[in-house]
């Protein structure tokens, strides 16, 4: 389980990093972040990059920026920096709860926010927080910057809508006004394994009442998404365990799991059922 | 391909090495540094084996490439004990039998380093939380919590 | 007698072996280097089952770095992995595995070709070089499916295996019930932390060859290798050094470990191998896999009549050194604890296209335990009489001891259950963990909705079978002591079992005592580690040894202090008058220097303070125990978390208690792996499934429950001296039958469990079949 050949590069500027992905980008080169998914995927030569633009070197971009209405999180970010709240209001309480979830502390120490969503794992939590908020994803190249919404990023397993010679370098998520409650559940077999299936709950309470409601699942799909169906039940109702349940019923109704030889459909589909009602009394409570 | 001059520091020795980038930390470290304490378990971090701590933080050895460590502060499961001065998570496993075969045990020594620096007054709850990071296979696991707790305490009273 | 005042045994000494792997200093198969050596990387099948037409080797000869790349051909003269000792070796010969695949490859992960080379990552590089041209054929991918070809001519249905006594049909007739199971166990294994490793190097002055990264039974394998490669016993020497975990799948001889020494051999440079993850799980020995269809009959009583299991054993792709050990062994411990008036097992032993099987701790243990309780428990329920009365009525009884197990079959060695008293086992564990009052608060809280439940399994063990074991002690002038043992240290804490033992019979210093094992170069025989023998036969031959050189100590001393000998008493390696401790003393390294050669005090001795010793036995030590499991379920995801586990072990006698509970509570959490984690799946055409270890589960800490222990005493071995039985496996054995019973228990079906691991997907299942799903 050795690696085979790559050359290594380590760009000090961001600028450096994109123009040496867009020289490599045709032998297969490719931005080294965290590293956590990447490096066993390499030991199983199941990839072999002919060149790794090593970021971690690039010191401007492990910032988490508030800026206007939005929380801007830079390629560098590791997920580590998450366990305390990252802004004030409930989007940094959200980003601790989920990330008490992500694998073991050895990889949230190196691991990034933005490596997490450019692999694409369905069962990645951060991507399942960035399908739920409706993140914006800036991908950037020497050809210049464009935007991407996170329901047209994740493609399906492990594959996105960047380019070769694309770096995710910033992911925009959206801050919650302070009325807004949530909750986050998922299960795995053991601590730190990736989840078979995940809900994230989000929505605004107004007058007694949701509004604003997003159902996000992960683990579930070929990519994490949204469940408008599951949404609209919650949206105007007033919280109450029938009203979860019949959300939860929805969103189970509506997804199409992804199946393995050890795991039927219908095993996922009662996992989204029992966890989006779980969320949802979480973010009631 | 082209090889890469860096420079390690373990357990305060400075280590000037070359090497090629497809090389894994661990293997850097056992193989070109000569030190053999940090073991190698899954190769794909899952055991937690290699766990060294890189900065003070743990992190698992095989997951990155030696390359990467240029100009890193490391530290090993040989740099934990002074001289003959046992660490006190050292001797709390051996007073609570808190290894077997021994191979996980330096992986399980750093990772308790790393957490107890970190934390020095960790719930027991998140404690086994981020103890759960690394595979035993012989112990069963109730040793190396009782140790971990042991040596918390005695690091906390100084 | 285990009867006698012990000063040393049973207490909870910190281990000998601890300092250097506390400190990053152990010396493990990969942290040994030899100057000049070459790396090996074997290609291995990506095919379950082809014909093997050819293999170029030309593009990875090529590759700047490798020196030379072998495939079967280059190594014709090399017979197959022997069998170690089997009585049923000669019909099983035909299936054993050749070094490199020969003609077909029939699992994935069979080696094909070694690539030596100057650097493991050049060697991996090369092997994919390497092209294979090869003809797939059909997959056996399950033994309970027809039979195929294991080659033309010759049936994948390695044998039809029986085990029996008592009237067989009979009993079935009269009986006034029934109970009869369907039940699986999955694939899983030792999986130790530390993968296999293999350094060849030979020894050109001497000629001898040498292999380290041994481990198990060094002196076994050196002997299948004396066959194997026609060499003198003093031409190869095997060299264990730190282990890495064995449980029973390290330290047999495979294929790799011959071909690093033929190799150092014919290359003539030492030749280093170290299994990578990927491989040990499609390489390393796998175990378990077995499907019974069992009945147990019964009188109005609830007395067992009788019982019969036909059983198919998925043997994977070849037979290995074991040869059919582990279904033997399963047939001859499934009666357990139990009085069984009569018996019949039929074992279909089968090839697959999966990895070959062998042992894993508690060998047929793990599995029959969990048939045989699986039938208690459904029998106490269609009794309607508690689960524990039902095994009351059965258990045989401390006056029955020794208790004899003979089978019809000729050849089939009968069991003497040398001691034991189950009832009272039974009765202490109940009262020590206050099985009535858990019972009582676990039915409270199903009653609040709570899906929780109890389960138990009672089983036997075998340990310390002979034939027989040996040691020499030595004491040097400065007073440090060698035990020189043929044993083998996995892990377990053999050099602290070892050292007690010699400081209690010796009164010995324990801190002067150093442990050898594993070096074949350093005495002749050994009984390596294996099946709980390590304690029982190398701890028995080194306290006989340990004896020996207390005589001879206190013979010198009584000359030096002139008192008799029987007035003097060895303690921390002081000799001492018994009635007058502060009175005058001589150490042992002074004996020692009154014994040097040459010493004009001789007096006709035998110089050094030292002696050899042995242990000879035909008899096996058998412990026993008691598991009991608490579980709680999920009912939305199916997860089952063990709550607690209690383990009553009754081992005759106990040598270091922190050790002892060490075995008992890792060995449980590696049953709670088999119970509900762990298990090697593959596909239907063969490719496996599991060899990452995200993909194949061990137990984390946070699935780990407290595993309370009680220790018991009560039946010694008449076996040996001390009274000593085997601790290594009793604490596995019977965690499949207890989780199973705790889950049923917990549901309200009795029954309900009929296939291990039991995943959450497969519990959802069970909860949907009673309608407890939603």
């Amino acid at each position: 389980m050795k690696p085979a050949s790559f050359n290594y590069h380590s760009p000090s500027t961001l600028e450096e990093a994109i123009t040496l992905l867009a020289r490599f980008a045709e032998d297969d080169g490719r931005i080294l972040a965290g590293g956590q998914s990447l490096t066993p995927t390499m030991a199983f030569r199941l990839a072999r990059p002919g060149h790794l633009i090593d970021i971690n070197n690039i010191e401007d971009i492990k910032a988490v920026l508030v800026k206007k209405d939005k929380l801007v999180i830079g390629a560098g970010v590791r997920h580590a920096k998450f366990h305390e709240p990252v802004c004030d209001g409930p989007l940094g309480l959200l980003l601790s709860r989920v990330v008490e979830n992500i694998a073991h502390l050895p990889i949230r120490l190196r691991g990034t926010f933005c490596g997490s969503l450019a692999h694409a794992d369905p069962a990645s939590e951060w991507c399942a927080v960035a399908a739920t908020l409706d993140a914006k994803l800036i991908a950037k190249s020497t050809s210049g910057e464009r935007e991407i919404e996170a329901q047209d990023f994740f493609e399906t397993v492990m594959t996105t809508a960047l380019k070769e010679n694309e770096m995710l370098v910033e992911v925009h998520l959206p801050l919650l006004p302070t009325n807004t409650k949530f909750g986050f559940e998922e299960f795995s077999r053991r601590a730190g394994d990736f989840a078979l299936t995940m809900a994230l709950v989000v929505w605004e309470e107004n007058g007694g009442k949701i509004k604003n409601a997003r159902i996000g699942l992960g683990g579930v799909e070929d990519r994490p998404r949204r469940i408008l169906a599951a949404e609209e039940i919650l949206n105007n109702a007033v919280p109450s365990d029938e009203v979860f349940r019949k959300a939860a019923e929805i969103a189970a109704d509506n997804v199409d799991p992804i199946e393995d030889h050890a795991t039927p459909a219908n095993y996922r589909r009662d996992l989204v059922k029992a966890l989006t009602r779980r969320a949802c009394e979480q973010a009631s409570m | 391909m082209e090889k890469h001059d860096i420079k390690l520091t373990i357990n305060g020795k400075v280590y000037d090495v070359s090497v090629e980038p497809r090389r894994t930390l661990v293997d850097v470290i056992r193989d070109q540094c000569g030190q053999t304490g940090t073991h190698s378990g899954c190769e794909h971090g899952v055991c937690g084996a290699c766990t060294v701590l890189l900065d003070g933080d743990p992190v698992r050895s095989c997951l990155m490439f030696g390359v990467q460590a240029n100009g890193k502060e490391i530290r090993t499961v040989e740099g934990l004990a002074e001289g003959k001065n046992l660490h006190p998570l050292q001797q709390a496993f051996t007073d609570n039998h808190a290894l077997q075969c021994g191979y996980c045990t330096p992986g399980f020594l750093m990772l308790a380093a790393g957490v107890l620096e970190k934390n020095p007054d960790i719930s027991d709850e998140e404690l086994v939380d981020a103890l759960s990071s690394n595979l035993c296979r012989c112990t069963g696991y109730a040793n190396i919590i009782t140790a971990v707790k042991a040596a918390a305490e005695q690091m906390r009273a100084g | 007698m285990a009867t006698a005042k012990k000063r040393i045994l049973g207490r909870r000494l910190r281990r000998l072996e601890d300092p250097p792997l506390i400190n990053g200093k152990g010396r493990f198969a990969d942290d040994i280097n030899f100057p000049h050596q070459l790396h090996m990387r074997i290609l291995r099948s990506p095919y379950a089952h082809a014909e093997l037409i050819s293999v170029d080797k030309t593009e990875a000869l090529k590759v700047p770095g490798v020196v030379d790349v072998w495939e079967y051909k280059d190594i014709a003269d090399l017979g197959p992995i022997d069998f170690r000792a089997d009585k049923s070796a000669e019909e099983l010969k035909a299936f054993r595995q050749y070094c490199l695949a020969k003609d077909r490859v029939r699992y994935v992960g069979d080696p094909i070709a070694a690539v030596f080379a100057e650097d493991p990552y050049i060697a991996e590089d090369a092997v994919e070089f390497i092209t294979i041209n090869a003809d797939p054929l059909p997959v056996i991918s399950s033994a309970d499916q027809e039979p195929g070809e294991f080659k033309p001519g010759l049936s994948s249905e390695a044998g039809l295996l029986t085990h029996s006594f008592g009237e067989t049909e009979r009993p079935f007739e009269d009986a006034y019930l029934v109970v009869e199971v369907d039940l699986r166990t999955g694939r899983h294994s030792g999986v130790p932390m530390e993968t296999r490793g293999a350094i060849g190097v030979h020894n050109k002055a001497s000629d001898v060859l040498e292999l380290y990264g041994a481990a198990k039974i060094p002196h076994r394998n050196r002997d299948t290798l004396v066959r194997m490669l026609n060499r003198a016993p003093a031409k190869i020497h095997l060299h264990e050094g730190h282990t890495g975990g064995g449980f029973g799948i390290r330290g047999e001889l495979y294929p790799e470990d011959v071909l690093v020494l033929l190799a150092a051999e014919r290359l003539g440079r030492p030749v280093k191998w170290i299994e990578d993850r990927q491989e040990h799980m499609m390489a390393a020995n796998q175990g378990r896999n077995q499907h019974h269809m069992a009945q147990m009959a019964f009188d109005k009583d609830g007395k067992i009549l009788g019982m019969k299991d036909e059983f198919w054993h998925d043997q994977g792709a070849y037979v290995r050194t074991h040869g059919a050990n582990v279904p033997n062994r399963t047939m001859c411990m499934l009666t357990g604890a139990y009085r069984v008036p009569s018996f019949r097992a039929k074992c279909h032993f089968r090839l697959t296209n999966k990895t070959p099987a062998a042992t894993y701790r508690a060998p047929g243990r793990f599995e029959s335990t969990f048939v045989r309780e699986r039938m208690m428990d459904i029998a106490a329920d269609r009794f309607g009489i508690d689960r524990i009365e039902i095994r009351r009525r059965n258990l045989i009884g401390a006056d029955e001891m020794p208790f004899k197990i003979s089978f019809d079959e000729p050849g089939l060695e009968a069991l003497i259950f040398d001691s034991g008293d189950y009832l009272t086992l039974l009765d202490k564990a109940l009262d020590h963990f206050q099985w009535e009052a858990l019972e009582t608060s676990l039915a409270k809280r199903r009653l609040n909705g709570e899906l929780v439940g109890c389960g138990l399994g009672i089983f036997v063990e075998e340990s310390g079978k002979g034939p027989v074991d040996g040691a020499r002690i030595s004491v040097d002038n400065n007073g440090d002591i060698e035990v020189l043992t043929g044993g083998a240290s996995v892990g377990q804490g053999f050099e602290t079992t070892m050292g007690q033992i010699t400081a209690e019979a010796l009164g010995a210093d324990y801190n002067k005592i150093t442990v050898i094992h594993g070096q074949t170069d350093r005495i002749p025989y050994g009984i390596g580690a294996h099946a709980a023998r390590a304690t029982v036969m190398t701890g028995s031959a080194v306290n006989i040894t340990a004896q020996k050189v207390k005589e001879k100590a206190l013979d010198v001393a009584s000359e030096m202090l002139q008192m008799p000998a029987d007035t003097l008493e060895i303690e921390n390696s002081v000799v001492f008058v018994a009635e007058n401790p502060s009175g005058p003393t001589v150490s042992l390294a002074e004996i020692a220097k009154r014994l040097a050669p040459g010493s004009r005090d001789l007096g006709g001795r035998e110089p050094n303070l030292s002696a050899e010793g042995f242990h000879n036995t035909s008899e096996s030590a058998f412990p026993y125990g008691v598991h009991f499991a608490v579980v709680k379920i999920d009912p939305d995801t199916g997860h089952v978390k063990v709550e607690r586990f209690m383990v009553g072990y009754d081992v005759g006698c106990v040598v270091n208690q922190m050790l002892l509970e060490g075995q008992l509570v890792g060995g449980c959490v590696q049953g709670i792996g088999g119970a509900l984690f762990e298990e090697f799946s593959y596909s239907e055409e063969g490719e496996p499934l599991a060899v990452t270890l995200a993909d194949y589960l061990l137990p984390t800490m946070d699935c780990a429950p407290k595993v309370e222990c009680m220790v018991t005493e009560d039946a010694p071995s008449p076996t040996n001296l001390l009274g000593l039985k085997g601790g290594g496996e009793g604490g596995i054995n019977g965690v499949a039958a207890a989780i199973a019973g705790a889950i049923d228990n917990a549901i309200g079906k009795v029954g309900a469990v009929t296939q291990l691991p039991v995943t959450p997907q497969r519990m959802k299942q069970i909860l949907y079949e009673i309608g407890l799903g939603e």
